[in-house]
């Protein structure tokens, strides 16, 4: 039994760690599969100079969400006798947990309920309402 | 060094001529002082670049673009054509990797050479050429960029594949690498010494095409608003934001730049195809007018060969297809195969020149800017039988916006923002190609680029202030200048480029290639 836990670096992804590590120690055998996607487009505009040096942010993106968001959170998890790995990705936060969790063959994704409010959501959506619609793998979302 | 050395004497002259002229008549103003000292200074320069083929006015550096992109087209059996549907899949990113996701894609790549193409040689540039050599030049303008398709692909895919690659991530690319590596790896002699050269003239493009056209043609956009002040004074104000981009790495500016480039250029299109659907009626006669202009001249200077070499002209300022410049901005992609940076980068002359120009074109055409005798149907020329006499005797610029405004009567506004937008993302752009020749050169380092970045601010101020004449000749030749080693050096190195093809196509046929699922 495979499980997605979706975080987004808030406060509010706690909530669904902590939901996620219940529901797997009821379980026998789980494995937890803590994913960060960070924000991108391949569809965005750049100068010359951010491209040339895209392939260095692109790693230290990686490093800084590995050591802030995943890193903690899998040591939560292997400390309470879990298996647990983290996958960092960049992309559409939506999609890609999504293709995560149906690449990995995962019975179930969790996300926390979404942090984002006012102007933004009603232009654009929260990331959480997206995962919601579109999944192909059933969503827990916690409050 | 003695190129270095060389190059150090050329820069002493621009400065020392500019010194003198200034001393000859204090009653001149600072304009006509730079003005006269700029054009004494480079002169002889573009002389050389523009001269014509013994016996004829056909300028040999026209006749030299064309010829390789015509080579380059031949030699890749209509690449352009073939793998027109490819290159766009690529850009989809149809048959990106998604684990690549993060890195730089086809679509940015091409989306940042083109903010540095696509700007005032498709609005001003379009002008000079239509308003010289009549509405002929679209025709000869289309053909050169169709062909030029193929020069890009060659260029930009030896871009990538001789791309230096450091050990903290960046990448240097261009063709002063791939001269030296390519030449290099074939075994001929010479390669570093046509880097050094393509370097010092990329330099001088930078500065000239890449700068002072761009600062020039943004205060007469700006002037045309206001009314006339000094150029000097649009160009320090250029200066100080580009150097609070480039010096003081003020981010912001060039990031909220390159989101709003974009949507100007939709914006300018849009605006085109209103003006065109207002006027559907003449759209007919606008497109007989450059055809019958193509090959007769219509009266233009120089008749059919005058509009075919101001075509020819244009559309390479304004693609850059063989200069080499693009080859710089693409090798920042993420790919295993170089050759889909190439076949990416052929679209690149297609949306500059062949579409965002020749809609330039016909609104010129059609807003009848250009006066025609009516006894003859051929246009009149102004007094000096220069150019074609215009309804206001607007050039450059100030003609698209007249066009535009006999339509559109807000939109020269809109026009003037979007001028001083695209001409401040060319410069961005043209200031990172020109501090990579001149690391090539100097070496890396906070020291040798600091210097070339404030040389590069203090030539804004002066292409602001000098007049177009000089400026827009200095900024052909230098850009030209770049397109003579580079192509000389690419017939070298188009087998490479050969090998890569087939083998690419092969594996693509086979299946080997595919599409990933997203």
């Amino acid at each position: 039994m495979k499980l997605v836990i979706g975080l987004d670096g808030q406060s509010s992804g706690d909530k669904a760690l902590e939901f996620a590590k219940d529901l797997a120690n009821r379980m026998e055998s789980c494995e937890l599969i803590v994913v960060y996607v960070i924000e991108w487009s391949p569809f965005s505009f750049q100068t010359a100079e951010e491209n040339a040096q895209r392939h260095k942010r692109r790693e230290e993106e990686i490093a800084i969400a590995m050591e802030r968001v995943l890193n903690p959170a899998v040591k939560t998890l292997t400390d309470a006798g879990l298996t647990a790995r983290a996958v960092v990705r960049h992309g559409d936060v939506a999609d890609t947990i999504d293709n995560i969790a149906h690449d990995e063959g995962a019975s179930q994704i969790i996300v926390a309920r979404s942090s984002a409010g006012g102007f933004s959501k009603r232009i654009f959506g929260s990331s959480t309402a997206n995962l919601v619609m579109d999944a192909r793998v059933p969503v827990t979302v916690v409050a | 060094m003695t190129l270095l050395y060389r190059f150090a004497i050329m820069a002493a002259a621009f400065l020392a001529a500019a010194v003198p002229a200034s001393a000859q008549d204090a009653a001149m103003s600072l304009d006509e002082k730079v003005n006269a000292g700029f054009s004494a200074a480079t002169g002889w320069f573009v002389n050389f670049i523009f001269m014509s083929i013994p016996g004829t006015n056909f300028p040999w550096i026209v006749m030299w673009l064309v010829i390789g992109a015509t080579v380059f087209t031949i030699y890749f059996a209509a690449v352009q054509f073939r793998f027109f549907g490819h290159a766009i899949g690529l850009v989809k990113g149809d048959y990106s990797d998604p684990n690549d996701a993060g890195e730089v894609s086809h679509f940015q790549a091409l989306a940042t050479a083109l903010s540095g193409t696509v700007g005032l040689g498709n609005i001003a540039g379009v002008a000079v050429a239509v308003g010289i050599g009549g509405p002929g030049a679209t025709f000869w303008m289309i053909l050169a960029g169709l062909l030029g398709m193929a020069s890009k692909f060659t260029e930009c895919t030896l871009g990538v594949k001789y791309r230096n690659e450091y050990p903290d991530g960046t990448v240097s690319g261009g063709p002063m690498y791939y001269i030296s590596k390519g030449f290099d790896e074939l075994g001929l002699p010479g390669g570093k010494i046509l880097a050094v050269l393509f370097s010092i003239f990329c330099i001088l493009g930078a500065l000239g095409g890449g700068n002072m056209f761009q600062a020039n043609q943004a205060h007469a956009a700006i002037s045309g608003i206001t009314g006339d002040y000094p150029g000097w004074i649009t160009g320090v104000v250029f200066a100080g934001v580009v150097f609070a981009v480039i010096v003081g790495g003020v981010k912001s500016i060039a990031r909220v730049t390159e989101k709003v480039v974009p949507f100007m250029g939709i914006l300018y299109v849009g605006a085109a195809l209103i003006v065109l659907i207002v006027n559907y009626n003449m759209i007919g006669w606008a497109f007989g007018q450059i055809f019958a202009g193509a090959f007769t001249g219509l009266g233009v200077a120089g008749g059919m060969v005058g509009a075919l070499i101001q075509g020819f002209k244009r559309a390479a300022f304004s693609n850059e297809a063989g200069v080499g410049s693009a080859a710089i901005a693409h090798s920042a992609v993420k790919t295993k195969e170089p050759i889909t940076e190439g076949f990416v980068s052929l679209l690149e002359p297609l949306i500059d020149t062949v579409v965002i120009c020749t809609m330039t074109a016909l609104v010129i055409v059609i807003s009848q800017q250009l006066i025609i005798d009516q006894a003859t149907g051929n246009y009149m020329l102004n007094e000096a039988g220069s150019a074609i006499a215009t309804v206001d005797g607007n050039t450059g610029v100030a003609l698209t916006a007249a066009a535009f405004g006999s339509a559109i009567g807000w939109f020269p506004f809109v026009l003037a923002i979007a001028v001083i937008l695209f001409a401040f993302s060319t410069m961005i752009s043209w200031s990172y190609y020109g501090l990579k020749a001149w690391t090539y050169l100097f070496g890396e380092g906070k020291g040798t680029e600091l210097t070339f970045k404030v040389i590069f601010c203090i030539f804004i101020v002066i292409g602001a202030a000098a007049s177009l004449g000089p400026v827009i000749d200095f900024s052909d030749a230098a850009i030209f200048a770049m397109a003579v080693v580079n192509i000389f050096s690419l017939y070298f190195l188009m087998k490479i480029v050969r090998k890569e093809l087939a083998s690419y196509s092969a594996r693509l046929k086979s299946g080997e290639i595919k599409k990933f699922s997203h």
